[in-house]
């Protein structure tokens, strides 16, 4: 493939903390010089040139969390149409989560998920496997297979592990294999079948409840036992001020521990449930205004390491029904980068701490090279035009499912260009 | 996809027309003090009306009436059924659970359905909140909805006949200090009391029960919590008990319906710490010697049957204001 020139872009790199004009240099996939004007490399006299001035050049997003459905629920969704929405929405990489019908039990299921992204090319996915067969909480699955197979990490998702030494073990064999656990802390006991948070609002809808304590509870059972196991955990989708509190003790103890939210759980709270609205049906629900400044405070702090968007893509009728009766999830995807750039954009985290939320810190998390911009690092990158204002509609969401409570914001910063390893995977059409 | 068919939120300002009339009648919340007034005028009306002027007033001739009850309630529904009937309507009664559900007909469908069997009003009664909410917005435009309860969130009617007892007993309601005692947590009826009673700027309204029963942040609903059934009847002008649900006496809610009986009961004695002319209510159906005993329920101050004798005349007049306009 031929050497690429990106020039002049603003090159934002979290991990570095570079925020300067510069041209960037792109051999076989590989980002190999970062440099000004003067800068001249041998074997790039004919490189492709992209002009990049006025524009910002960031990290691929790297989204932790992405629910996408196929194979075994190819209806909600499937990998072309969601790494197509990825690559136009600045993501890069996508972090495949196993769900009882899409069960990553074996080395067959991951070597298939990657045999059909072959075929696409638009966005890298990396897959956590399951930590119990059929995440059924019962039996360790093979994890040293998954581990050698690729996987990046194993987590049982929001299945519920038979007894709490079923998942001391779980995490105690992970650990052999130097693999993360992916925890979603949630005590299913105190869940009992809510579907929204236990407050002043479900109080008013006579909606089922899950108290906050429901997720701190479990929380601090998983800190007890990566104390006792030694293991690597990474905290999927904090919901609860409580939990902030405790993840932020555990890091000051010296714990391995990262966590990481939803990027609409900085936006919204239990009020935009307050007209039943099934789009703003979540797992973890949308809680307290207060546990929202606690979430955006543990992002500004450092307890909390990244942000994700939980991307649930759904068919119309999940969400067609009495809230009670609709499936939980947002199709997030692209509003990924776009609510993370807004958190800048509203001073809640200075620009290159809210991309790090979404680049470095993740790839980190997933042992990935990825995620900054730096001799060496895949060239999975975005360029972003600052100041347009777009608006996110239903009609241009690329997705398949289109339950989004975004529709009609509106945001600054547009994607222009999305290259994974030097290819260019997506690209603006021009205004005429 | 067609537009209408947009999954999004329910607002609750679809029950009101411009003008204030109603297009549906889903809940209390957010209704216009004057409009709930307006419904127990009309419902005076009716009351008052002998039964054979009233059929000569048929409001609703012509017009087709379906109680879609998803969930058993044969005492609401036959109310329902006689309040459409004394206005004119036909009434078809349809009891899903036990069809269309079962299978796998989406709720969707099922509504589709029955709107093309030229239905004018559906009375819904469903275990899930937020259902007639949903089925007031997906269905076609000229079809009105009546919550009759869904799930733990809304039974407005159930409240507005309740208002109007209090109304008819008590005049008006801003001197008056209300107890709602007992299960709150689970109760669609305690919900549309208290935004029934808080609209009425009723002086104080008071929830009684257990921890375990009374769902949290309440307080901002406007209501006063007591955990102590005498501290909280003290001086009361209504005492409205609520039905304990069989399923609900023993286990992690309640240790016992002995002990429940024993501390949240309304007894004689306990009716003592009452103003002296307080009424008592309950929604029924009652159970004797747990949330209410015999000698109070049948007793002097109970007014449980006029409830039930005031609910036909609360339906008719919804209903009358939503498909018959506002003149009598």
């Amino acid at each position: 493939m031929k050497n690429l020139i990106i020039q002049q872009a603003r090159v934002l790199d979290p991990h570095s903390r570079t925020d300067q004009i510069a041209n960037v240099y792109i051999q076989d996939g590989i980002i190999v010089a970062i440099g000004g004007q003067s800068t001249t490399l041998e074997n790039f006299h004919d490189a492709e040139k992209v002009n990049a001035s006025g524009l910002w050049l960031m990290p691929g997003a790297i989204d932790l969390a992405a629910w996408l459905r196929e194979p075994g629920l190819d209806h909600k969704a499937t990998l072309a149409s969601e790494t197509r929405a990825a690559a136009a929405s600045g993501v890069t990489t996508l972090c495949y989560q196993p769900e009882p019908a899409t069960s990553i039990d074996n080395s067959a299921a991951v070597n298939l998920i990657r045999k059909i992204n072959q075929g696409l090319q638009l966005a890298k996915i990396e897959v956590i496997g399951n930590m119990t067969f059929k995440l059924e909480g019962k039996r360790l699955c093979n994890i040293g297979g998954l581990r050698r197979v690729g996987c990046v990490g194993v987590t049982n998702a929001w299945q519920p592990f038979e007894s709490l030494n079923i998942m001391r073990r779980a995490m105690e064999y992970a650990s052999t294999h130097d693999l993360t656990v992916f925890m979603y802390p949630l005590e299913h006991g105190l869940a009992a079948g809510g579907v929204m948070h236990e407050g002043e609002v479900s109080t008013r809808l006579g909606l089922p409840a899950i108290p906050a304590a429901a997720e701190t509870v479990a929380v601090a059972q998983i800190i007890a036992l990566m104390e006792l196991t030694g293991s690597r955990v990474h905290f999927c989708r904090l919901s609860a001020a409580g939990s902030v509190r405790l993840i932020r003790q555990a890091k000051r103890d010296g714990l391995a521990v990262t966590a990481d939210v939803a990027a609409h759980q900085l936006y919204l709270t239990e009020r935009n449930v307050l007209d039943f609205d099934p789009l703003c049906h979540v797992r973890p629900p949308l809680r307290a205004q207060a546990d929202r400044d606690a979430l955006l405070q543990g992002l500004s702090d450092g307890s909390i390491d990244a942000i994700c968007s939980d991307h649930q893509p759904h068919e119309l009728d999940a969400k067609l029904a009495p809230f009670q009766q609709t499936e939980p999830g947002i199709s997030a995807l692209e509003t990924l980068v776009p609510l993370t750039l807004r958190l800048a954009e509203e001073g809640v985290l200075p620009l290159l701490q809210a991309l790090r939320k979404i680049t470095f810190n993740p790839a980190r998390i997933i042992g990935s090279p990825a995620g900054c911009i730096a001799i060496g690092a895949p060239a999975d990158l975005v360029l972003l035009k600052p100041d347009v204002l777009w608006d996110f509609t239903l009609e241009t969401m690329l997705s398949q499912g289109k339950n989004t409570p975004f529709a009609g914001w509106s945001f600054h910063g547009q994607v222009q260009r999305t290259f994974l390893a030097g290819h260019t995977v997506y690209q603006a059409q021009e205004a005429h | 996809m067609h537009p209408h068919l947009k999954p999004g939120p329910l607002p609750l300002s679809m029950q009101l027309a411009p003008d204030n009339q109603l297009n549906h009648f889903l809940t209390v919340e957010g209704l216009p003090h004057q409009l709930l007034h307006d419904i127990m005028d009309r419902a005076e009306q009716f009351v008052t009306l002998p039964a054979k002027q009233q059929k000569k007033a048929p409001l609703l001739r012509g017009k087709t009436v379906m109680n879609l009850f998803f969930e058993n309630s044969t005492r609401t529904r036959v109310t329902f059924e006689i309040a459409a009937q004394r206005l004119g309507a036909d009434v078809i009664n349809l009891d899903i659970r036990t069809s269309s559900t079962a299978k796998g007909e989406t709720l969707l469908d099922t509504v589709r359905n029955l709107e093309a069997m030229n239905a004018d009003m559906f009375v819904v009664r469903h275990e899930h909140a937020g259902t007639a909410q949903f089925i007031a917005r997906y269905a076609a435009p000229h079809i009105s909805v009546l919550n009759a309860g869904d799930g733990r969130h809304a039974h407005p009617t159930q409240a507005m006949l309740d208002m109007f007892t209090i109304r008819q007993k008590k005049g008006a309601f801003e001197p008056l200090k209300v107890a709602i005692v007992g299960d709150v947590l689970h109760s669609r009826v305690a919900r549309s009391q208290i935004h029934a009673l808080t609209t009425l700027l009723t002086g104080e309204v008071r929830v009684i029960g257990p921890k375990t029963l009374i769902p949290a942040n309440i307080e901002r609903m406007g209501v006063k919590v007591f955990h102590d059934m005498d501290e909280g009847l003290r001086d009361t002008d209504v005492v409205i008990m609520l039905r304990l649900q069989r399923e609900r006496m023993a286990g992690a809610l309640l240790p016992s319906e002995r002990e429940f009986a024993k501390l949240y009961g309304l007894n004689e004695q306990r009716l003592e710490l009452t103003k002296p002319d307080a009424i008592v209510m309950h929604p029924g159906p009652i159970n004797r010697g747990v949330e209410i005993d015999t000698e109070v329920a049948d007793g002097v101050r109970s007014v449980i049957l006029e409830q039930v004798t005031n609910g036909i005349a609360v339906r008719m007049a919804v209903m009358a204001m939503i498909m018959g306009g506002s003149a009598a």
